[in-house]
């Protein structure tokens, strides 16, 4: 369509506004995090400290609380989505009595707020000795998971190839070998998506965590950095670097792979 | 009946009897483990609603005492209140901009604007407590934002923005509609982008402006677009909790408390596990609710 140059000159000046508006902020904690640490730093001179992130990784123990979040993402990770690729297989590609109930309980749980079920369940998982361990911090993260990748796996299967299945069928497939030798193959990026937006939930996850280890002792690292900040009120910089390095493994994943995220999102809010 | 189509009479059936219970062995993983650690707990949450109970010692049934402890108390119904303001901040805000902006982009074939899209979804994927602990800096005493405006000569506005009375949940909010704003306006390019060119060609023939053509066309087009807009960043609004928790803890006083932070607060520090869980019901129903409302108004053609 055309538009007059005034039009698209006008276009290029918000859509730059609105890029700086959001990587403002950005900027803001990045350059604090390569600034000095107080006042007397400041007058030493030299606004680059790149020392500031080795320092803070010390201190904050972000080293133990980083390798607690990439344990629970990887457990959370491999059950949820293998429990989807299943349950979605299921209600995508096979007719049985109860499927439409049961995918209804399913996208029951997308919309279900953590803080609603979060509260008893952390009093069960005392009784059965879960809270403080890994389990009790990935195991509700697993159901929530579930509830969107059966959703998001059975979208996939339904558009599946029916007369791929067949075909596989008269080869004399199980249904089993179909999904695991078939489909699974095909479907690579909407599995890499669900791997994707799964690990990304679980890495930023910040009340179960919170709720389900109350001494701390399976902290994760966004868990780590609110505390950080309550220690250190003073050290802006060390704080900064702190959140920079809880963020940076999703960012440089997102900035690789953008296409997936966005499209995981945008897709799998658009709920049929 | 020839003894051939009685094997294959029978292996059918044989065939349809175990086919019955081979879509639940594919589901059985999914079905135990939601089952046992979302829906288990959630149902459990009814019934601790209706209890007093510290956590530790017994419990007494109450009933529903602590339905009428949230319409009693009024730091709760300030609570709730508080999330219907941030409603407007993660919602309604991040709406009217991002159909503003949405409309703008699919007039032109503006260069670039693949980067651009991945430039505001970006806040999305950032967690939130990175994205609180930025905030908090640039709203600081004698942070960037204050800095900002004594530079521009509006220095009289600068004030501690996280501990005033009255601009603290505004400042918060507008925390929400940096995050929520690229989400919106990445869903409605989306729709925008599948409306049919030739639709705005003809309008143009007609004589219509910009304004005629967005209310017109666009806006009827992006209906479906819009609802799911709403329903995610409403949603986003109502659970509000890790924003809250790092930035303010609900203060100063009770002005940004939100009902998640208040869940968290009476159920795991001040030992009222009943209230909390009511809230947490409470809180369900009014997110269920807001979806079908949402919805509905949605669908109607």
């Amino acid at each position: 369509m055309k538009v007059s140059p005034i039009e698209r000159a006008a276009n290029y000046v918000v859509l730059v506004a609105f890029a700086l508006i959001v990587l403002g902020p950005i900027a803001v904690i990045v350059s604090l995090a390569f600034g000095p640490q107080n006042a007397s730093a400041a007058r030493e001179g030299g606004w680059f400290h790149p020392e500031n992130f080795p320092e803070a990784w010390e201190i904050g123990r972000f080293g133990q609380y980083m390798l607690t979040s990439v344990v629970v993402a990887v457990i959370v990770v491999v059950v949820s989505v293998l429990a989807s690729i299943l349950a979605g297989y299921a209600l995508g590609t096979m007719k049985f009595r109860g499927a439409g109930v049961v995918f209804s309980v399913f996208l029951l749980g997308i919309m279900v707020p953590t803080e609603a079920f979060i509260v008893p369940l952390y009093f069960d998982l005392r009784i059965l000795g879960l809270t403080n361990t890994v389990w009790g911090v990935a195991l509700p993260q697993i159901a929530m998971s579930i509830a969107f990748g059966t959703y998001w796996m059975r979208t996939y299967f339904r558009t599946s190839s029916r007369a791929l299945i067949d075909a596989a069928r008269l080869d004399g497939a199980g249904s089993m070998r179909i999904l695991w030798q078939v489909l699974v193959p095909i479907g690579r990026p909407a599995v890499l998506t669900l791997v994707l937006l799964t690990f990304m939930w679980t890495w930023n996850e910040f009340l179960i965590p919170l709720v389900m280890s109350p001494n701390g002792s399976v902290r994760t690292a966004p868990l780590g950095l609110a505390f950080f900040q309550g220690q250190y009120t003073q050290g802006t910089a060390l704080l900064a670097a702190g959140a920079v390095m809880v963020a940076l493994p999703i960012v440089v994943l997102y900035v690789f792979l953008q296409r997936h995220f966005i499209k995981g999102m945008i897709e799998g809010a658009v709920r049929e | 009946m020839s003894d051939g189509s009685t094997t294959i009479g029978r292996s059918a059936t044989r065939r349809s009897a175990r086919s019955a219970w081979v879509p639940w062995a594919y589901l059985a993983p999914a079905i135990l483990l939601y089952g046992a650690f979302l829906l288990f707990p959630l149902g459990r949450a009814a019934q601790y609603s209706l209890f007093e109970w510290d956590g530790l010692g017994a419990s007494t049934f109450v009933g529903l005492a602590n339905y009428a402890e949230i319409l009693q108390d009024p730091r709760l119904r300030e609570a709730f209140w508080h999330a219907l303001v941030l409603v407007f901040f993660y919602a309604v805000l991040p709406l009217a901009i991002g159909l503003l902006l949405a409309s703008l982009l699919t007039r032109a074939q503006v260069r670039g604007l693949g980067f651009f899209r991945s430039v505001i979804f970006l806040p999305q994927v950032i967690a939130m407590v990175v994205v609180a602990v930025t905030w908090r800096q640039i709203y600081a005493p004698d942070g960037p934002l204050n800095g900002f405006l004594r530079l521009i000569g509006l220095g009289a506005l600068a004030r501690p923005w996280l501990g005033d009375y009255t601009f603290t949940l505004p400042a918060v909010g507008l925390i929400g509609t940096w995050v929520c704003t690229g989400l919106v306006t990445v869903l409605l390019m989306a729709g925008m982008s599948r409306v049919p060119r030739e639709l705005y060609e003809a309008a143009r023939l007609d004589g219509s402006g910009p304004a005629r053509e967005f209310f017109a066309i666009t806006l009827p087009m992006v209906r479906g677009e819009i609802t799911v807009a709403l329903t995610l960043t409403i949603v986003a609004a109502l659970k509000t909790f890790d924003l809250v928790y790092v930035t303010t803890s609900g203060g100063p006083g009770t002005s940004t408390t939100v009902p998640s932070y208040e869940i968290y607060r009476r159920a795991f520090e001040l030992g009222e596990v009943g209230v909390a869980t009511a809230v947490g019901v409470v809180l369900t129903i009014i997110v269920f609710a807001i979806n079908g409302v949402v919805n509905l108004i949605g669908d109607r053609k």
